[in-house]
């Protein structure tokens, strides 16, 4: 199979971005997309150019690492999918393939496809746990928890911090981010002491890094590899406003 | 050098809380004069740095990913033993401890395998705290399921993502402390050298990797938890990033390094399609709970699995193992995978794969239960091989997963440089020759949150540590060393692709270092491994500049360390003429093929000390004693 790259070049944080044309050979069907691209960098290499940068690690799909906009839809086509597990059988031999980085105001270009997320980080540091300290825990036990809320709480809390709801909302909100794990921990009883504490300091700091609010657009939940679901954020935003009022 | 493992005094179930009693403690008021690097986010590093930040120290962290979450640890599928006996299956602290050192097939230190079973119940209490979704009954009390080698239910999951939740509970108390500004967060950095001052480690050299600048740490202590090493063999289950750097440059400046010849194969990953192919992917070993592991009984048959009568299926393991069945360790299980396929069995286009079948099991429980419990394993497993295993046996092959050896400890995680303390994948200590399912998150969670807080404090109290800054001779030494490899590298600019000589490397590896070693291959490894390394140094391309994000030069540094750390893995693979786990020596087995161990003359520690690029290391001994459990043939007929 033969495609025709147009991936995102961009030399550093402040420098102009484009477009650039590139021919993948010989992409066998059972081929990543990672893998394809990590044969044009070879190539690339080999001749001495500079490969093009693109974050990934696990490459199976969980440390939320990978981080590429295909055809304008963050992770591709397929649905419920990382970029890392996305497989080349997907694709029409000749092909045109744009490849572009997440974009959002509070994630900057680092450099080609790589971006800044560290303000998901400073968003959990901002309240997203339980504050307990190591040692002293009672018998893991003690707290029974039915099994039903268990499922629920795993099901928010298996986003993978990826920043792809983010890449797809228009108005580049988190809102689907902070809501997973607000609503893991609102669910659970471990989360109730710290539970309004914790939903305004999140979506403070969550505006202090300039992304945006949430319109009910949607595009979060299609496009969220752990097929999170926006209903998340609903109970997020009843959290929010029972804070708010509590706090008066 | 005489290696002192500091084993306490006492008998085996007081030592732990003796030494806890007679260690020094550090007055709550200087702790936060004190500065500790902790290198690596994953479960050992980011429970360590957090539980030290919460004690009061004055914490730095760093990791090479964007964030500390995405650590290797994330991708841990299937679960975390703790002995806690909740199901009432007769289980205890002892026979964790027992199982844990049976498993190791004795080259594991008692010691250290005792404590790591005690403290296994206070990590699950620790966990369940931090709001870890664990799966759970219906009556609300958590769930428990058996994993490889065990007999009892001790193990503890969430879904098939127990890593991703445990590490994610780590991840937040990190955060937590980094809010609370007792921790410093370095993400995308790269620890290049560990800097020593008379004699002790106080500092790292890192590069950051978004601007390439070269940058000092300096500290009272260092602790590595970086990690392990599988991806010399190029294709693992780890992470394309992970890597032996850290490990490597500290041996380079004394500590160590034990046993790296004994690395774990996992007998269920989804078989290699191709070159181009990055990495393997694991299907958990929980999979054989329900899974049935066969082949064709006869030779060469290309039928496809639903045209095979039960009665020309030959599964192996349950014939072999009568007792345990498709639940055997995992080196017997890849062994057997790799015998089946090497007598013209296997099944697949290549024939290197082996089916895992749940047909019996949907027919007993019912597809929807196998769902719930596997789901997301199946759905992984259809995405890149396009193949329903609801409808279709999955098809299975061994890949490296795991590396028992690391850097050399003793019992309070000290490596053999003053202050350099080991946690998680990247010490050698509780595993011996073959790591039991579910203990890698254990020992990683008690290294982090249960000793290091502990032994470093002792250390710390202990030890005259005076002040020392980067502007210190030895930082300026380092960062030189550094500086100068980064030059070295971007200087050869030949026309062979970094990926192209690491994927030959990992073929050598596999081929001559593998599964399967011999006085033979090894040999012929040690030959072609400094071959390959030379082509490196003289024919890599590793284009762009050192001061911005280059991937390419990353890369070609952690290559550049593998070809030399493979050769220590080899020599360590040749001089233990026994089989024994994960090493599987061909000279050495049992009428009836099983590893071999020679007790007599293997009953130790190999640690290895450095002597120079392409010059033997020397070798030092730590004797195994058995106090408790006393070695026999493993045996799970
Ligand atoms: C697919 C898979 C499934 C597994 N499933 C299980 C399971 O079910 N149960 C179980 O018990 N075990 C399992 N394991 C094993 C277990 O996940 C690992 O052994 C364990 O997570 C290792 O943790 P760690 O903290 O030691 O290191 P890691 O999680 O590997 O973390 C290493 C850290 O070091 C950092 N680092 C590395 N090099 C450098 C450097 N030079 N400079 C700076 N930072 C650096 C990295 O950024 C990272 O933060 C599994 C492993 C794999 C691959
Ligand atoms: S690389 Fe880990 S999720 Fe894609």
């Amino acid at each position: 199979m033969r495609l025709n790259l147009k991936i995102w070049r961009q030399a550093g944080p402040n420098a102009a971005g484009r477009l650039v044309d590139y021919v993948a050979d010989s992409v066998s069907t059972d081929m990543s997309f990672l893998e394809m691209l990590d044969v044009v960098n070879e190539d690339l290499t080999k001749k001495g150019e500079e490969s093009i940068a693109f974050d990934s690690d696990c490459r199976e799909g969980i440390c939320g690492t990978c981080s590429l906009v295909i055809n304008g839809i963050p992770h591709g086509p397929d649905r419920g999918t990382t970029v890392c597990q996305l497989h080349m059988r997907r694709f029409k031999d000749g092909e045109t393939v744009t490849i572009e980085p997440w974009r959002a105001r509070a994630f900057p270009v680092l450099k080609d496809l790589i971006v800044d997320r560290s303000a998901f980080d400073r968003i959990i540091a901002a309240g997203g746990y339980v504050s307990v300290n190591c040692g002293g825990a009672q018998d893991g036990n003690a707290i029974p928890i039915s099994k039903d809320i268990a499922d629920a709480a795993m099901d928010s809390a298996q986003c993978i911090g990826c920043g792809a709801c983010v890449a797809a909302c228009k108005n580049a909100s988190a809102h689907l981010f902070m809501s997973a794990k607000i609503s893991q921990l609102a669910l659970l009883p471990q989360g109730q002491v710290e539970r309004q504490r914790r939903v305004l300091s999140m979506i403070e700091q969550a505006d202090a890094e300039g992304f945006g609010s949430c319109s009910n657009e949607g595009e979060c939940e299609a496009v969220c590899p752990k097929e999170i679901p926006i209903s998340n954020i609903a109970l997020m935003t009843r959290e929010y406003v029972k804070a708010v009022l509590a706090a008066k | 050098m005489t290696l002192d493992a500091k084993i306490p005094a006492g008998p085996m179930a007081e030592k732990w809380d003796r030494h806890k009693f007679d260690m020094k403690l550090v007055n709550p008021a200087n702790k936060r004069k004190f500065t500790i690097i902790v290198v690596g986010t994953g479960l050992a590093g980011a429970s360590a740095a957090a539980s030290l930040g919460e004690l009061g120290y004055n914490v730095l962290s760093f990791c090479i990913q964007d964030s500390p979450r995405r650590a290797h640890s994330i991708a841990a599928q299937g679960g975390i033993n703790a002995a806690k006996n909740y199901q009432n299956d007769g289980d205890s602290i002892y026979r964790l401890f027992y199982d844990t050192v049976k498993g190791g097939d004795y080259r594991s230190r008692e010691a250290n395998v005792h404590r790591l079973a005690q403290v296994s119940v206070n990590i699950i209490d620790q966990c369940v705290a931090q709001g870890v979704p664990f799966a759970r009954e219906y009556g609300g009390l958590l769930d428990n399921r058996s994993f490889g080698g065990a007999q009892v239910s001790r193990t503890f999951y969430a879904r098939g993502q127990t890593g991703q939740q445990l590490l994610l509970g780590a991840y937040q108390s990190l955060m937590r402390q980094v809010h609370e500004k007792s921790v410093k967060m370095f993400a995308r950095r790269e620890m290049l050298d560990l800097v020593l001052v008379d004699g002790k480690a106080r500092g790292i050299i890192v590069r950051n990797l978004v601007t390439g600048e070269i940058e000092k740490y300096a500290a009272d202590a260092v602790c590595l938890a970086t990690g392990g090493y599988g991806t010399v063999y190029y294709l693992s289950t780890n992470a394309v990033n992970s890597n032996v750097t850290a490990a490597w440059r500290a041996h380079k400046r004394g500590a160590l390094f034990a046993n790296p010849c004994f690395t774990q194969i996992h007998p269920t990953c989804i078989p290699v399609s191709g070159d181009h192919q990055s990495k393997l992917t694991l299907m958990s070993e929980s999979l054989r709970n329900d899974g049935r592991v066969w082949v064709p009984k006869k030779q060469g048959d290309t039928r496809s699995p639903e045209q095979i009568p039960e009665e020309e299926r030959d599964y192996y393991l349950e014939r072999k193992y009568p007792s345990f069945g498709n639940l055997v360790p995992r080196d017997v299980a890849s062994r057997n995978a790799k015998q089946a396929c090497d007598d013209g069995r296997g099944v697949g286009e290549s024939g290197l794969a082996v089916y895992l079948d749940f047909k019996d099991a949907i027919k007993r429980i019912g597809q929807d239960v196998i769902k719930e419990k596997y789901g997301n394993l199946f759905q992984m497993y259809e995405k890149i091989t396009d193949e329903n295993p609801y409808e279709k046996p999955m098809r299975i092959y061994p890949a490296i997963h795991y590396t028992m050896g690391g850097l050399w400890v003793d019992y309070n995680l000290m490596s053999t440089v003053p202050g350099l303390h080991v946690l998680g994948e990247a010490n050698f200590s509780d595993h011996g020759a073959n790591r039991l399912g579910a203990s890698a998150l254990m020992q990683g969670l008690a290294d982090g949150y249960f000793v290091i807080p502990y032994t470093i404090g002792h250390y710390l109290a202990s030890t005259p540590l005076p002040k020392v800054t980067t502007d210190h001779d030895a930082f300026k030494e380092a960062a030189d060393n550094v500086q100068q490899r980064i030059n070295a590298l971007l200087a050869v600019k030949g026309g062979r692709g970094i990926r192209e000589i690491h994927r030959e490397l990992g073929r050598i590896m596999w081929d001559d270092v593998g599964m399967a070693r011999t006085e033979e291959s090894l040999t012929r490894a040690l030959s072609r491994i400094p071959k390959l390394r030379e082509e490196f140094w003289h024919d890599v391309s590793v284009p762009g500049s050192p001061d911005n994000l280059n991937q390419s030069l990353e890369y070609a540094g952690r290559v550049a360390d593998y070809l030399e750390f493979a050769e220590l893995l080899a020599l360590d693979a040749l001089e233990r003429r026994e089989s024994c786990g994960g090493h599987f020596r061909e000279e050495s087995q049992t009428p009836e093929g099983e590893a071999l161990r020679d007790d007599e003359h293997y009953s130790y520690v190999a640690a290895w000390e450095f002597q120079g690029v392409g010059t033997r290391p020397t070798l030092h001994k730590e004797a195994l004693v058995f106090d408790e459990v006393h070695p026999t043939q493993r045996s799970y007929k």
